[in-house]
């Protein structure tokens, strides 16, 4: 000890042999071993919590009571029947798109345009509805509604399938893809609109014509104040689940997500399963689109799909790709963005809280799965390594 | 002739912030982190940038030189923020890159809008910046130079962030291919267990490469809102900038001096509408054209695979020690 104040190097002591103190890191990761259902719900709710104080702590920061907002928000979209309504009307393609891209990242497929897809369907949907209205609705309710679903389908599909046939051919980068599309559509669309055919008579605004005033058939019917839409969404939630867990078709889909390898040394025809789920991605996405034009907007703008293919991939992670999940998720998501609209009207406070908000509850929901697969090991104290020591040595 | 000197002339204009964030986007990559969140980042810059400018004509009374200057900080290190988000989710938690990224892009967009518009209530109505700071983003006066026939127009008829833009290029550059450090962070993005056991902190490296890059976006966001909005707040004012960066990555091979020619041919693509209109075609339809471009590139570039000889070979996935 006396060494070490006055600074000489230690020499090597005969009788004590020089101890080596290796220091510990401060933290250290292990892997746990199981988890519990308890403990993973601690964690998520922590973090969601932890996401909300979060922004609690923004809205104080531009002077806002965060209490107050939050409330707001929570009667801004429950408060009344019609708000009810709205907040399920738009939780209806969140959940339809959501379950679409879940689809496409269960095989690590990034298909990040929901919103082109969407899009897609929606353009093709309206080309049969300008075209109805065109031959002076000469055809009948049914027959114009399956025409505008195949359209949709159509549409949809096509926009899935064109990423996943070069993803699959060279190896194409189906992001990047995917995400171009969506710019095009969103072009395409505003090329529609300065076409004559397109717009209101007797006017020359670029605006694409009311369908429900041209032509009432297309108005989906109403169930509980909310567009039909809402039972097909509940339906296909069903329905993607007993897909993806129970059968040959999902099997397919979580060996590619695995393991590609494992899925071509197994023997699957992988190139088709890709395309082929992503043509029901984009697909259901094109349905989607479909729904927004016949239940909730009866027109078409570039902002149809107004951000959904982007939220749908904050549904779909939040549920763990699980399309159960995905129904309350959907419907909290909806939440956000409707509460978001009334505190923009009572509170002054920008309507894109959403999307911040939606953005800080996805990080915490993924950085708090670290503490569902490991554990933190603090450094133990010295003391309490000596007492450790003195144990083992009696 | 003409023509064709003033469109490039504006290709080199609106390529600069493509530049930049490509760049940054290089600088991630060749960590080995894909950072999918560079539109969130440069939303984030922009905002950050244009807030700087703001709050220092508020505070001084006048804009210039010192609210440049703040602009230029301020969307730095708010990038670099977004880097920072990214970099402590898929570093230190190990989330996946491709999610994290993602989630970052729509972070980033939902808080440039979010303060875009809490700065208008503030400002009541909307943002703008006072002349003497917009003065800080025109050309900068060359005298005689800029009036060379051609020449002129081509090398000396630009604002200083044209000219800082192509500097980082060459900067970054010569740091990946010619230094020490630009070694070790390559090292860290091809194999990060080798450079692990040569003694090269993968964390740091990954942090800091997320920080920087983080930070170039946030800069080519502020180029958006400065230079291209002229100081004012637009809500849509990166509109997919930040994707086609991404996209001119691959383009550029994460080759930052080839990705100074891809971004001028790029933002060539993105205003080559006003210079050269064709008849009979939709303007909607022509504004398509950097995104069918982008489509086919990286069609061709993964055709003759380019990417499998370039891309970093850990780019994409997370490094545990652990689990070797």
């Amino acid at each position: 000890m006396s060494d070490r104040k006055t600074g000489t190097p230690c020499p090597p002591s005969p009788e004590v042999p020089p101890v080596c103190v290796i220091k510990e890191p401060l933290v250290r990761i292990t892997k746990r071993g199981t988890v519990t259902r308890k403990q993973k719900l601690l964690v998520y709710v922590t973090g969601f919590v932890l996401a909300l104080l979060l922004g609690a702590l923004l809205l104080l920061i531009i002077g806002k009571n965060p209490v107050n907002a939050y409330l707001n928000m929570v009667t801004g979209s429950f408060g009344t029947k019609t708000s009810s309504a709205e907040t399920f009307r738009l939780a209806v393609p969140l959940l339809i798109a959501g379950i679409a891209i879940a689809f496409a990242f269960k095989m690590k497929f990034w298909n990040i345009g929901g919103e082109g897809q969407i899009l897609a369907g929606a353009i093709l949907s309206s080309h049969v509805v300008i075209a109805a209205i065109h031959a002076g609705a000469a055809i009948g309710t049914a027959p114009l509604h399956l025409l505008m679903i195949s359209a949709a389908i159509a549409g949809g599909a096509l926009f899935g399938f064109l990423p996943a046939f070069f993803k699959t051919k060279w190896g194409t980068n189906e992001t990047l893809f995917t995400l171009m599309l969506n710019y095009i559509a969103i072009e395409y669309i505003n090329n529609l609109k300065q076409l004559k055919s397109w717009q209101p008579p007797r006017t020359t605004f670029p605006k694409i014509i009311n369908f429900k005033d041209a032509l009432g058939q297309i108005v989906l019917p109403k169930v509980f104040g909310v567009h039909i839409g809402w039972i097909f969404a509940l339906t296909l939630a069903l329905a993607a689940f007993l897909y993806l867990k129970k059968t040959k078709h999902g099997y397919e889909i979580a060996v590619i997500g695995d393991s590609l390898n494992t899925a071509r040394y197994a023997g699957m025809n992988t190139r088709w399963i890709q395309i082929r789920t992503l043509l029901i991605s984009g697909a259901l996405c094109g349905l989607a689109g479909y729904f927004q034009i016949a239940g909730a907007d009866y027109t078409l703008t570039e902002t149809t799909a107004g951000g959904v293919g982007f939220t749908a991939i904050t549904v779909a992670w939040l549920s763990k790709l699980n399309p159960f999940i995905m129904i309350p998720v959907s419907v909290f998501i909806a939440m956000l963005k409707k509460g978001s609209l009334a505190i923009q009207s009572t509170m002054k406070i920008p309507a894109s809280a959403a999307d911040l908000l939606t953005g800080i509850i996805l990080f915490f929901m993924l950085g708090c799965e670290l503490f569902l697969e490991y554990r933190l090991v603090f450094r133990h104290s010295q003391t309490k390594i000596e007492e450790m020591l003195e144990e083992v040595s009696a | 002739m003409n023509t064709l000197v003033s469109l490039l002339n504006a290709a080199v204009l609106a390529g600069t912030p493509l530049l930049l964030a490509t760049c940054g986007e290089i600088l991630t990559e060749k960590s080995g982190s894909l950072n999918l969140g560079v539109e969130g980042m440069m939303y984030m810059g922009a905002i950050a940038g244009l807030a700087g400018a703001w709050y220092v004509e508020q505070w001084f009374g006048h804009g210039g030189l010192l609210a440049a200057v703040f602009a230029f900080v301020f969307a730095f290190l708010c990038g670099a923020l977004g880097g920072l988000i990214y970099a402590i989710l898929t570093v230190s938690l190990r989330a996946n890159q491709n999610v994290t990224g993602l989630t970052l892009a729509i972070f980033g967009t939902g808080f440039g809008k979010f303060f875009g518009e809490v700065l208008g209530h503030k400002a009541g109505g909307y943002v703008t910046v006072n002349a003497e700071t917009k003065a800080m983003y025109g050309r900068i006066n060359f005298g005689k130079l800029s009036e060379i026939p051609v020449l002129g127009t081509l090398f000396f008829k630009y604002n200083w962030l044209v000219y800082f833009a192509l500097a980082v290029a060459i900067l970054l550059g010569w740091f990946l291919n010619r230094t020490r450090k630009g070694l070790s962070l390559r090292a860290v993005g091809e194999s990060p267990g080798t450079a692990d056991s040569a003694g090269i902190s993968v964390t740091r490296y990954r942090y800091l490469a997320a920080l920087g890059g983080g930070g170039l976006c946030g800069l080519g966001g502020m180029y958006m809102s400065m230079v291209d909005q002229k100081g004012i707040w637009v809500h849509d004012c990166i509109s997919g900038y930040g994707w086609l960066a991404i996209a001119l990555v691959i383009f550029a091979t994460w080759n930052p001096l080839r990705a100074i020619y891809c971004s001028i041919i790029f933002g060539g693509l993105s205003v080559m509408y006003m210079y050269v209109p064709i008849s009979g075609l939709p303007l909607p339809i022509y504004r398509m054209f950097p995104y069918i471009a982008t489509i086919i590139v990286l069609i061709i570039t993964s055709m003759m695979q380019i990417k499998e000889h370039a891309q970093p070979a850990g780019t994409g996935l997370n490094y545990f020690r652990e689990e070797r």
